[in-house]
């Protein structure tokens, strides 16, 4: 055992004398910068926590010279928001959507302020853009189920569909002809006449036309053109919400799926549902 | 190397108790390949969702803590058991205390208490505490465990035959002093059942809201603190010295470095929770005792490294000591990553993302995990009685998968993280958020597939690693392996 310090040949340095499994640790003093960082943190540290809160009693802390806190810090960050935003929120509670459509300044600021909107609420359901998804309809086409005027898509986002408990709410219901009404072979008959609606081959007569023109016309137009005032789809195209094969359609006639879609007036303001109107509007052919 | 025998301990190792060391070396081994690839699942679960199967227990919510336990306890703890038995024993010139028996109670013990913590995390039986999710009947019986094993330890060195207590030591006492401590303090619940419900498994701890956040940030910082740190720093101050055959480097560094660490780590847990309910005071207090905690871990850092001086020639040729080095330089690295990110102003574009999490990987893969594997590398041809490990170029092999695994890792989370929280924070000069937050789950993307590439690789480099080990236990030397075999390291601990 080395019970006497001995001399490290390569480094110089003389070893404590002690020994542990073989193991020895040289004498070497503290590095100089190593002592000196240290200190400086803990200078700093110190010299922190006089200018922030820092040290507590038995009662309340200390306040810190700067009388900084995360609260107040908090607040006049939103104020400053508010602030610089209040100038156009006040144009944009002044006028109706057509008329900031109008307004190439103010527009533009919607646009932006209703696109941040759109990605954080919309497009979960209707996806980035408006692309749409399977149930949720796209709204970048100029396809519009209840109108795509800036005041239909307005009120659309405002009161929602289908909600139960607001009374503004846009509402349809298509039967389910399934139930007691449409026998099977109705049922597939008017299937496939409006799937050859669709891809503009309807025949001009036939049981299927038969029952379109008895049944449907009212809510989707005499040619299958759609009406909006009633939310009642055009079916004279490819666009179908849940689906243009004729089993899809056929599934849809005998007893429909209805959407729902919340309505964000509980949620949003007036001004950021003006904003959104006019990005929706913008996103494929507003009307 | 001689002194075993001139020191009364006898050579052949039969003095002193290696069974159990040599099951918690195995149980390293094998719970570390576990909890490195569950942990590359759910890095692959990030980059698709898909992979969540749809099913319960294969969810990331039950798979991530069952990670974080796997690599922290079962294979950090099982390396912590395997070299604090194996180096407090011959650093005090004396056997185990409690002998073969308490070694093997307290192993089995151990592995119960993993087996047990687990099957709650895939069946839903959690306190929801992060590091600290096993339910309160765990707890107990992980509490006996400790309480054998600290008396097994402190035994030990109660009976020694040295004159001083070796810096290891001391800091393996911090580790599992702090560590009973912080256990205790954060685990208090009642279970269910006691309150009038009907459950038996499920507890409510005693504290609650911004209390039981900081108590539980607490143990959580501490755990890093004392567990990966403090354990991880005693496996560096006895394995690199043995493998570079070189003194420690200062002595009164050691001394300082370790009463500023400990005294300066348990007040830094607040940094966890910058901007949140926690009040300001202890937010302040929590970044600067993280700041003064930066020279004292590298006081770890400069006594590693520089141990090395006269030595540095031997990083060329023994690829075990390149592991214990390098991982050295991940802990310096970390260790000021860490102070730099407990700065409110980095925190506030720093947390919530993933430059958390590759910090914590910088830490776990480059210092945890590197500085494990190169004891284990020494450990196990000592403690199976052979002249050397079979492949030193599997070693070598190892080193540079693992390696290129972990800059991959760290790396895209660096990227990624950053970028998220610029992403969060971006606003256009009207005022708006430029980006919605899926928009910068997007762009995650491509950065999770190099993580979760980087994870393949470090396991594959833990397989081979398994792989060397079978063939050294077996007593195989591989073809030509003898002529690059250091004259120290890997074969003297064969003989100490």
């Amino acid at each position: 055992m080395a019970d006497h310090p001995e001399r490290d040949e390569i480094t110089g340095r003389y070893t404590t004398g002690h020994e542990w499994d073989g193991i020895k640790e040289l004498n070497t003093p503290l590095p100089k910068w190593w002592v000196w960082v240290f200190y400086i943190t803990i200078g700093w540290s110190v010299l922190y926590t006089i200018a922030y809160p820092s040290w507590p009693a038995m009662a309340g802390f200390f306040n810190g010279a700067l009388g900084w806190n995360a609260r107040s810090a908090l607040e006049e960050n939103l104020a400053e928001a508010r602030e610089s935003r209040s100038e156009w929120l006040t144009q944009i509670a002044a006028k109706e959507v057509p008329a900031i459509l109008e307004d190439n300044t103010l527009r533009s600021y919607a646009m932006r302020g209703g696109e941040v909107l759109f990605k954080e609420n919309c497009a979960p359901c209707h996806q980035t853009g408006g692309a749409g998804a399977h149930g949720y309809p796209t709204l970048a086409d100029d396809e519009w189920i209840w109108g795509g005027t800036p005041d239909a898509i307005l009120t659309t986002i405002r009161y929602g569909i289908r909600d139960q408990d607001n009374d503004d709410t846009r509402v349809n219901y298509m039967p389910a002809f399934g139930d007691d009404w449409f026998t099977d072979e109705e049922i597939e008959a008017v299937a496939g006449y409006v799937y050859a609606l669709s891809h503009g081959e309807a025949p001009a007569e036939g049981p299927g036309q038969t029952l379109f023109s008895q049944q449907c016309v009212a809510c989707h137009g005499p040619d299958g053109g759609g009406v909006p005032m009633l939310g009642g789809p055009p079916l004279n195209n490819r666009i179908f919400l849940y689906g243009g094969e004729q089993d899809d359609i056929a599934a849809q006639v005998r007893n429909p799926t209805h959407g729902v879609m919340p309505p964000w007036e509980n949620r949003l303001s007036d001004e950021e549902i003006k904003q959104l109107a006019v990005y929706v509007h913008s996103l494929g052919g507003g009307e | 190397m001689a002194h075993g025998a001139a020191q009364g301990a006898r050579a052949d190792g039969t003095f002193y108790v290696e069974g159990p060391v040599r099951l918690f070396v195995l149980a390293s081994v094998f719970w570390g390949i576990i909890g490195f690839t569950v942990g590359d699942v759910i890095a692959w679960q990030l980059a698709f969702p898909a992979l969540n199967l749809d099913l319960p227990w294969t969810t990331f919510g039950r798979l991530r803590p069952l990670h974080t336990s796997a690599v922290i306890f079962a294979f950090g703890g099982n390396v912590l058991f395997a070299t604090s038995l194996y180096v407090v024993q011959r650093t005090c010139r004396a056997r185990l205390y409690g002998g073969d028996g308490l070694g093997y109670i307290v192993f089995w013990g151990y592995q119960i208490f993993i087996v047990i913590a687990a099957l709650g995390y895939v069946t839903g039986a959690t306190q929801g505490k992060e590091y600290a999710e096993p339910e309160w009947y765990a707890d107990l019986f992980l509490t006996v465990v400790w309480v054998l094993y600290m008396a097994a330890f402190i035994g030990t060195i109660l009976k020694r035959r040295e004159p001083h207590i070796y810096v290891a030591n001391w800091f393996f006492l911090a580790f599992m002093v702090t560590i009973a401590l912080l256990h205790l303090g954060n685990n208090m619940a009642v279970p269910v059942a006691l309150m009038g419900g009907d459950s038996w498994t499920k507890s409510y701890g005693l504290l609650s809201g911004v209390q039981d956040a900081m108590t539980q940030w607490w143990y959580g910082h501490n755990a890093v603190g004392f567990f990966l740190t403090a354990g991880f720093l005693a496996i560096m101050y006895y394995f690199v010295p043995k493998q570079a055959n070189r003194p420690v480097y200062s002595y009164r560094l050691s001394i300082v470095h370790f009463w500023a660490l400990i005294f300066l780590y348990i007040w830094a847990g607040p940094h966890h929770l910058h901007y949140t309910a926690l009040p300001d005071w202890a937010q302040t207090l929590g970044m600067v005792f993280s700041v003064m905690l930066w020279m004292p871990s590298w006081g770890g850092m400069i006594n590693g490294l520089m141990t090395l001086s006269g030595a540095w020639d031997k990083l060329r040729t023994d690829p075990v000591l390149r592991f214990l080095v390098v991982s050295v330089g991940f802990y310096g690295m970390s260790t000021f990553e860490g102070p730099m990110m407990s700065l409110k102003a980095v925190n506030s574009l720093s947390h919530y993302t993933d430059w958390t999490v590759g910090h914590v990987h910088s830490g776990a893969l480059g210092w945890v995990a590197f500085i494990s594997f190169g004891a284990l590398y020494f450990m196990v041809p000592a403690l199976w009685k052979r002249k050397s490990l079979y492949s030193l170029k599997l070693v070598s092999l190892h080193f540079w998968i693992a390696t290129l695994g972990i800059v991959l890792y760290i790396t895209a989370m660096w990227v990624s993280g950053i970028m998220q929280g610029l992403m969060w924070r971006a606003y256009d000069d009207l005022g708006f958020l430029q980006y919605s937050f899926i928009e910068s789950v997007e762009a995650m993307h491509p950065y999770y597939i190099i993580r979760a590439t980087g994870g393949v690789l470090f396991i594959i480099g833990a397989l081979i690693m398994a792989y060397n080990f079978y063939r050294t236990i077996k007593g195989d030397v591989a073809e030509g392996a003898q002529d690059s075999v250091p004259a120290t390291g890997a074969a003297v601990g064969a003989q100490g």
